[in-house]
């Protein structure tokens, strides 16, 4: 009896909920947010989702009369399930938007869901290049490793550093960062005496470190997702190669802000190029990072966090622009040239390319209040993703 | 070349301590322990957990380790383990194979997925030069170490196995389980120490590769391949089996990377297969062993 009580009551409630939400369709205005939140890639999801929380609750959730919906779906890095999500997303709950990704495969993989139902795919953290050539309907809020590695190949030859050895992981970013660096960095006089491809799940990088110690570069220009970035440190340090005077460079994937605190002390000098730094001398970007590590336990935001807090930015404006009338299309339009400030300073998301343009910044790994920090000495302003050239 | 040799070497100890507890359940009990990565997950989340909120010293989180992992074992023995002793291959396979995908989402579950990063004590950082006849030889004293720490092992277990009362009721408790019980030998409490201890020296280099390795809660799908290499190589029937097994891969593996890095990880598959061509069983079978 008491079984059957508690059944009915349910499918009361549920009936209630389905009711009061089919009132709401005309009035709500979906963002479909798929994210790594489980798996390997976890830290990702974890690092947008709070930071589009944080934005929702700092932005009112109501936005030209819509009230703003956000549907987030866990992905566990398969770009499988990331179709079928944005297929069940489109489809069944009608969202306005999609947004996430956290790696490329799964950008790829919904590329097309987006442009046959010519709903927006604002992409958060995948990082490489061609994924805004995949759909016209891609907007991007992250970077792309060619922008981060290009940079970099500028600043470092102006610094003393001629011999450089690459050490990437074998994989669509790493291998974007490879081409673009190596390029600018022969084409502005350097020499890459060799280029070194890791698989994705190495255990062990003593062989490959052992073999840039052999060549002895002026430096080792390193990309790995930011999980092996921190053995790739300590095991650099451990072979001694800092005595023996190569210099550890990077994009900034390797002095994850998430990480950097645990990489101890070894990390102190460490130069990498990137687009954000929880340490960027902002007002704006103080008041975010207070913000998020308040709403989430002292979880210092990383450049995932950024992308998908400007990416709210970026749905937020839009549907502002279109006053909550518009359609993907209409919606695709405002999005495209989007000029605004971030925590991470001013950044334009380029019309024809639908990328975003940044400044890149040099920073060095020191200690900042008790913390490990990525402090910024240098910026190379509006960089526009090299990889767009053709 | 040297240096080479060495950081093989180094890796491949520390694939031998994780391994050897497989090869133990594996060959001496002849019960396929899929799960075996997960002690030494366990093994490694203990000392991470350890260092980073108790602040207990490097070298006392290892034993702990192998008590933690062991005991883990011992418990999961009595409760999980022992009824599935009987039970064909296949169901044992998909058993343990079930309970480490249990344990990876426990762990993301409880401790996040983000790799775990510990600190060293200062007196295993750094490394030593020499100068020899060969060329420069660069040993890191983390990874000399774990080949001190691997070589007395090895030792000790030889000793446990082959001299003392102990191994030979376990040898006598494998190959006939009646017959050993009639004898007055205690086969539950012989096979729940023999599963704990194979836990335990899981768990033992879990702690010690968390540094070389990395740790994060797919640590046991990760390494489940290399230990099962180093035990299909090395034969299940004695130590020095998979000892020889994973000093040879570990070896292959850090050399092939370093002289053809662009073939990466294929040259250690090419090694297996070839050893497991020329000899099916693994480089040490014993004839007439249980296969």
């Amino acid at each position: 009896m008491h079984k059957r009580t508690l059944l009915s009551a349910a499918l009361a409630l549920a009936a209630l909920g389905a009711s009061h939400g089919a009132l709401a369709q005309a009035d709500t205005f979906k963002i479909g947010l798929i994210l790594p939140m489980t798996g390997q890639q976890a830290t990702t999801g974890r690092q947008i989702e709070a930071a589009a929380r944080l934005y929702m609750a700092q932005n009112g959730t109501t936005v030209a009369g819509k009230k703003i919906e956000l549907i987030v779906k866990d992905d566990t890095s398969l770009p499988d399930v990331t179709k079928r999500l944005a297929q069940e997303l489109v489809v069944n709950d009608k969202v306005n938007v999609l947004a996430g990704m956290g790696i490329t495969p799964s950008a790829m993989a919904t590329a097309p869901i987006a442009t046959q139902s010519k709903t927006p795919l604002v992409v958060m953290a995948a990082a490489t290049s061609s994924i805004t050539q995949a759909s016209p309907y891609i907007v991007r809020t992250s970077f792309t490793l060619p922008q981060a590695s290009v940079a970099l190949a500028d600043w470092v030859p102006k610094n003393g550093i001629k011999k450089v050895v690459t050490l990437v992981s074998d994989y669509g970013p790493g291998l974007d960062a490879e081409k673009y660096f190596k390029e600018r960095f022969i084409f502005n006089g350097g020499e890459v005496t060799e280029s070194l491809r890791v698989p994705l799940r190495n255990p062990d990088f003593a062989p490959f470190l052992q073999k840039v110690r052999d060549a002895k570069p002026d430096a080792l220009f390193v990309f790995v997702p930011s999980g092996a970035g921190a053995a790739v440190m300590k095991q650099f340090l451990e072979r001694g190669m800092d005595k023996a005077g190569i210099k550890l460079i990077g994009t900034g994937d390797i002095t994850d802000d998430d990480q950097l605190n645990d990489m101890g002390d070894g990390a102190l000098g460490v130069v990498t190029s990137h687009h954000y730094s929880a340490a960027h001398p902002s007002a704006m970007n103080k008041a975010f990072v207070e913000a998020f590590e308040k709403a989430n336990k002292g979880l210092r935001p990383n450049f995932m966090a950024v992308g998908g807090y400007d990416g709210m930015h970026v749905i937020y404006d839009a549907l502002k622009a279109t006053k909550g009338q518009g359609g993907g299309d209409a919606l695709l339009a405002a999005m495209k040239g989007q000029l605004f400030e971030s925590p991470r300073g001013k950044i334009f998301i380029d019309a024809q390319t639908r990328d975003i343009v940044q400044d890149i910044y040099l920073r060095k790994v020191e200690k900042k209040n008790g913390g490990l920090y990525n402090v910024e000495f240098d910026v190379i302003k509006d960089v526009k993703d090299p990889g767009k050239n053709k | 070349m040297l240096t080479i040799l060495f950081d093989g070497i180094a890796y491949g100890m520390l694939l031998f301590v994780l391994a050897v507890g497989l090869a133990v359940t594996m060959g001496l009990m002849n019960f396929i322990n899929l799960a075996h990565g997960a002690f030494a997950m366990v093994g490694g989340y203990t000392t991470v957990l350890l260092m980073q909120r108790l602040q207990v010293p490097f070298l006392v989180c290892l034993p702990l380790a192998f008590l933690v992992s062991g005991l883990l074992g011992a418990v999961l023995e009595r409760t999980l383990y022992r009824p599935m002793y009987r039970r064909p291959h296949l169901d044992q396979v998909l058993f343990s194979i079930g309970l480490t995908f249990m344990a990876v989402a426990a762990m993301d579950y409880f401790m996040g997925s983000s790799q775990q990063i510990i600190q060293l004590p200062a007196y295993l950082k750094g490394r030593s030069e020499f100068d020899t006849p060969l060329g420069l030889l660069g040993m890191g004293h983390y990874r000399l170490f774990i080949i001190a720490v691997c070589a007395a092992l090895t030792v000790a277990l030889q000793f446990i196995l082959a001299r003392t009362r102990f191994g030979s009721r376990l040898r006598a408790a494998v190959d006939d389980q009646r017959v050993a019980a009639g004898l007055g030998i205690n086969v539950n409490i012989v096979f729940l120490s023999t599963f704990a201890v194979g836990s335990g020296l899981a768990g033992l280099g879990g702690a010690l590769g968390t540094e070389v390795l990395g740790l994060d809660p797919t640590f046991p799908l990760k390494f489940m391949i290399y230990f099962l290499i180093v035990v299909a190589v090395g034969g299940t029937s004695s130590i020095t089996g998979p000892l020889l097994a994973a000093l040879l891969l570990g070896i292959a593996d850090v050399a092939g990377k370093y002289y053809v890095p662009k073939l990466g990880g294929f040259i250690v598959y090419s090694l297996m297969i070839a050893i497991l061509i020329w000899r099916p069983h693994g480089l040490f079978s014993r004839l007439g062993g249980k296969s």
